[in-house]
């Protein structure tokens, strides 16, 4: 009776085994694809190291000679808790590591290799219990029917209904259930059996409580306010970082706002940087408020008579992030980590009122003006510092919403520039993720000098340049009030002006 | 198996009860400020006999903003002189502290923009740098990190956060009709000017219209005006009774018509950098402008003197002051002095001056460290924000005017005006109430607005002002007793806004500026 059982429980484990490791595998294959797109590397990769840890593991399993049941359930407890919690490991880790691929690979290899292992010391505590025949051919056919059980389950139940985290954690719960029935029928033949029974309770406990707090724990509910996969997010003191994919399109969102799509924000950080410092042969000294995804600052690099880049921006983690996360730093080509440019981490308003040197360029690559907050930034108040740390010829540039859209916005901060006692000349581009763009770049004495544009610009050309200047009448000039801190005019503009707009 | 469950159950049960207890009392505190103990003091009038007197060419009694402006005056035409204030720290009312955080009011927090007529306000903020410029058609341009910031205010009302502080939503044709009526009358008034060619309502108070047609209104409470006109809507009587509550620590059933229609109709300040009703701020209230008052005047300061004793003495006059920290009484003679104490501080130690009824507000002030800003429904945190149907009137952020992007610790200044009983029961409770209780108060009038409120408290202090502000009750502002207060005594002249009835900025600083210059005249 009691083998009869052991050898149903036994061949039940091989096709857990095989279900769960698979799911692992597959879960694995698509976190990687969703963060680090290209997935037929990312499948590749997974299944190549998932398969060769499986060879390591059955290579070790000569190494253990007695306890084999003790050894195989402790090493289901470890599968099950390793594995179970897998997607949400490397879904927090993400943001969190420079390097992914190392936990990504780690935690494949370690539950391939444990997977491994496992089916080799079941052939053997199988072998006084079934011919050799028998066994060989039950248990691979159980192995296989499991993998396909499990590749069919996850694209069409799984994925769908439950997602990728909560899938895993439910596949640990299997695999620790499995452990606790063998252990449960066969506690007679262990040597501390409360012990392990503990362990593998502690185990279930945990991922029970993944299971039922995975909402909280990940941001895929996210994702139906975002048109794409959410690959990363996370709340720091001052914002909402998410960074969605779909393909090759990398999208950064703060607080929900689109800041740039990684298809055409070459436009946008061009037409921002280049008007305004290729005119500038004689800039030394340039700072970028905001900005903190190095964009601009990358532009800006391609000026050799710069010589130094100060970047303000308040968020720690937006400047860590886009500084050392290794699928990020490609987009603004290591611009924060390079030698000439300095990090500061501050608010723009106040670290601006301690300032006392001198730029021949600033930069205002703010979010738009949506809340109060943001909108002292687009205030006299401010300009009127920021014209302070310009040198005798330096220039103001700064990003303002869109002139088609928020029309009144734009000529308000035209106004508010105005008001500062700075010359102004607004001009705009067309950036695909955003529509039609709006830049003004202001200085105290007109610009006039020929620009001189760097070499390898995908958008803005000596020809195109005088055009961005034009407005056509649905974009000219409306009369609008100043902004001061006092009325925050500014926001009330952009709220009823985009209220219905749908992008 | 079982056992451990339960025991796991009542483990979690038991953390989650320690947790919220020990939140609630979490935050560290206590009932600080006005020298209570001191200024009873007075009351029985037992001090020592001086052990020395000092000559000085001027005396000040009093630092609050009156006796700080009449020093500011003094200092600038080199006088020798010595100012005496009871607490440590000059500035009365417009005392202010500060943390880590930020500064913040202990009372007065803003000033309107000056009228026109205020020139001794808008000399001394062209002075301090609040005014910066004058535009090309003359008006007057105000530092901009100064003039308080949008959102100004906001208001709790039906469940919701509304832009402003006339209430909105729920209101019937009716009550807009009211609306409509009560403003335009305030808005005529201001613009109006008696058969003395006086405006109606002017500050200072004393530049106003003797016109009976206006002084008339001092007959009679607001309430009672506005039974007569017909304004009986709930909201505009709530709105109105706010109102007067926040300028007088009193309100519509207490206060005269004439002092309530003052609060609407007397502000016509302009500036070419703001609208007509913008007021100047600063973290710490008007302890900002105390600061600036007081800091050139340093060495001549005297704080934690108890002054007992002012009487005209030999066509000069003499003062004794006891000092809290020497434990000595001492005796300044000068040609003359400037008694800028409240009015009822004065009757009690200048000799020989005749009583005059006097009616003050108590209040509660409370400051509240939070470590993160009140959030709510409906429109966006504001400077001023106010709890419809509340006792208290709400609270001021002093983290609003930081150029800070995201604040994300923040302290609120809770105003309490005590008057739902009369002043002198009102007084015995407020200070005989625990700090606890003060606590439990506060938080549960904040509570109706931002029901977790208590778990973001790291700080409550507790501020008890027992006579707070003159409260302009019916007759007081044009009846005998204030144009009495007025005439100097000998050659003790007198500075204070209970002069004026009405416990404002630029009624202080007028009275204090007046009376420097009546005494440099001498």
């Amino acid at each position: 009776m009691e083998t009869r059982s052991a050898r149903l429980l036994f061949l039940a484990s091989v096709f857990t085994i095989a279900t769960c490791g698979l799911v692992y595998e597959l879960t694995a294959g698509t976190l990687a694809s969703y963060l680090l797109g290209d997935s037929v590397t990312q499948f590749s990769t997974v299944i190549g190291v998932y398969l060769f840890a499986m060879g390591v593991g059955s290579w070790l399993s000569q190494f253990i000679g007695r306890n084999l049941l003790a050894v195989f359930i402790r090493v289901e407890f470890l599968i099950a808790l390793i594995g179970g919690s897998s997607a949400a490991a490397l879904f927090a880790l993400f943001g969190h590591v420079d390097s992914f691929r190392v936990p990504l690979y780690g935690i494949i290899f370690v539950v391939g290799a444990l997977v491994g292992l496992e089916i080799p010391l079941l052939l053997r505590m199988l072998r006084d219990r079934l011919e050799f025949k028998d066994l060989v051919a039950r248990v691979l056919a159980l192995d296989y029917v499991g993998a396909l059980l499990a590749s069919l389950l996850f694209p069409l139940l799984l994925v769908p209904h439950l997602g990728l985290v909560r899938s895993c954690f439910l596949f640990g719960i299997l695999n620790c259930a499995t452990g606790l029935a063998t252990l449960g029928l066969l506690h007679r033949e262990l040597p501390r059996p409360r012990a392990l029974g503990a362990g593998g309770l502690a185990v279930l406990a945990l991922l029970g409580a993944g299971f039922i707090g995975s909402d909280r724990l990940t941001a895929w509910s996210e994702s139906s306010a975002f048109a794409d996969r959410v690959i990363f997010a996370k709340s720091t003191p001052y914002q909402r970082i998410v960074l969605t994919r779909s393909g090759d399109d990398l999208r950064l969102y703060l607080n929900g706002n689109l800041q740039f799509s990684s298809r055409d924000e070459y436009r946008y950080h061009e037409a921002l940087v280049h008007p305004a410092l290729a005119r500038l042969p004689q800039a030394r000294r340039v700072l970028v408020l905001g900005g903190g995804d190095g964009l601009a600052v990358r532009e800006i690099l391609r000026y050799p008579q710069v010589e130094r880049v100060t970047l303000v921006d308040l968020d720690p983690a937006m400047t860590r992030l886009f500084s050392t996360q290794e699928l990020l730093t490609p987009l603004n080509g290591g611009a924060l980590t390079n030698p000439r440019v300095e990090v500061i981490n501050a608010d723009a308003f106040l670290w601006l009122k301690a300032n006392r040197e001198r730029f021949d360029l600033v930069i205002a690559d703010f979010p738009d003006p949506s809340n109060f907050s943001i909108g002292k930034l687009y205030s006299t108040a401010f300009f009127e510092r920021v014209r302070a740390a310009l040198g005798r010829d330096g220039v103001f540039v700064v990003q303002c919403t869109s002139p088609y859209v928020a029309r009144r916005s734009f000529w308000c901060i035209d106004a508010t520039l105005r008001a500062a006692g700075l010359t102004t000349a607004p001009y705009h581009a067309y950036v695909p993720a955003f529509g039609e763009w709006g830049y003004i770049l202001a200085s105290v004495v007109p610009l006039e000098t020929e620009p001189l544009l760097p070499t390898g610009l995908r958008f803005v050309t000596r020809e195109n340049l005088a055009q961005l200047f034009d407005f056509p009448p649905d974009m000219s000039a409306v009369p609008a009030e100043v902004n001061r801190l006092n009325n925050q005019v500014l926001v009330r503009y952009f709220e009823a002006e985009w209220a219905n707009y749908i992008h | 198996m079982r056992v451990s469950r339960r025991q796991f159950i009542s483990t979690v049960a038991g953390a989650t009860l320690a947790a919220g207890c020990t939140r609630r009392a979490s935050w560290s505190g206590g009932i600080v400020g006005a020298a209570h103990a001191a200024g009873h003091r007075l009351r029985e009038g037992k001090f020592p006999a001086p052990v020395r007197t000092e000559t000085h060419e001027a005396v000040v009694v009093g630092g609050g903003i009156a006796g700080l402006t009449a020093a500011h005056h003094l200092q600038k035409d080199g006088r020798d002189f010595v100012l005496l204030e009871l607490e440590r720290e000059p500035g009365g009312n417009a005392a202010c502290g500060a943390n880590a955080v930020s500064a913040y009011p202990w009372g007065a927090h803003y000033v309107p923009l000056p009228n026109v007529e205020s020139t001794e306000v808008l000399a001394l903020l062209e002075e301090f740098g609040v005014l910066t410029a004058w535009s090309a058609d003359g008006l007057p341009i105000y530092d901009e990190t100064m003039l308080c910031a949008e959102p100004v205010e906001r208001l709790f009302t039906r469940g919701r956060w509304q832009e402003g502080l006339v209430p909105q939503t729920g209101v019937s044709a009716d009550d807009r009709r009211q609306y409509d009526e009560f403003f335009a009358q305030m808005e005529k008034w201001r613009a109006a000017t008696g058969g003395d060619g006086r405006r109606a309502f002017a500050i200072p108070v004393d530049l106003s219209s003797r016109d009976p047609q206006f002084t008339a209104l001092d007959g009679q409470t607001m309430r009672a005006f506005m039974d007569v006109r017909g304004w009986t809507s709930a909201p505009l009587r709530w709105y109105v009774d706010y109102s007067c509550r926040d300028d007088y620590g009193a309100g519509l059933e207490d206060v005269s018509a004439w002092a309530g229609a003052h609060y609407f109709a007397s502000r016509n300040g302009h500036a070419a950098n703001a609208a007509r009703d913008a007021v100047l701020t600063w973290p710490e209230g008007n302890g900002w402008l105390a600061r600036r008052l007081a800091e050139p005047l340093r060495a001549k300061i005297r704080g934690g003197c108890v002054v007992w004793n002012v009487e005209p003495h030999n066509g000069g006059v003499r003062v004794d002051y006891f000092d809290l920290t020497r434990h000595e009484s001492v005796r300044l003679e000068s040609p003359a002095a400037i008694c800028a104490a409240p009015r009822f501080v004065a009757q009690r130690i200048v000799r020989g001056l005749a009583p005059v009824a006097l009616e003050y507000s108590p209040w509660m002030v409370a400051n509240l460290t939070l470590d993160a800003l009140p959030t709510g429904r409906g429109a966006a945190l504001a400077w001023d924000n106010v709890i419809e149907h509340s006792d208290s009137l709400g609270y001021v952020v002093a983290t609003h005017q930081s150029l800070r992007a995201v604040p994300r610790e923040t302290v609120l200044t809770h105003y309490w005006p005590l008057d739902r009983e009369p002043p002198r029961a009102a007084r015995e409770h407020a200070l005989a109430r625990s700090y606890e209780e003060w606590c439990a108060l506060i938080v549960a009038d904040l509570e109706r607005a931002h029901p977790d409120i208590a778990a973001h408290i790291r700080h409550l202090d507790v501020w008890l002002w027992g006579h707070g502000m003159i409260r302009p009750v019916p007759g007081f502002i044009w009846g005998a007793g204030r144009a009495q207060m007025a005439a100097p005594h000998g050659r003790i002249f007198f500075a204070h806004s209970d002069l004026s009835g009405l416990s404002i900025f630029e009624e202080a600083c007028t009275r204090g500026a007046h009376a420097a210059a009546a005494l440099l005249a001498v």
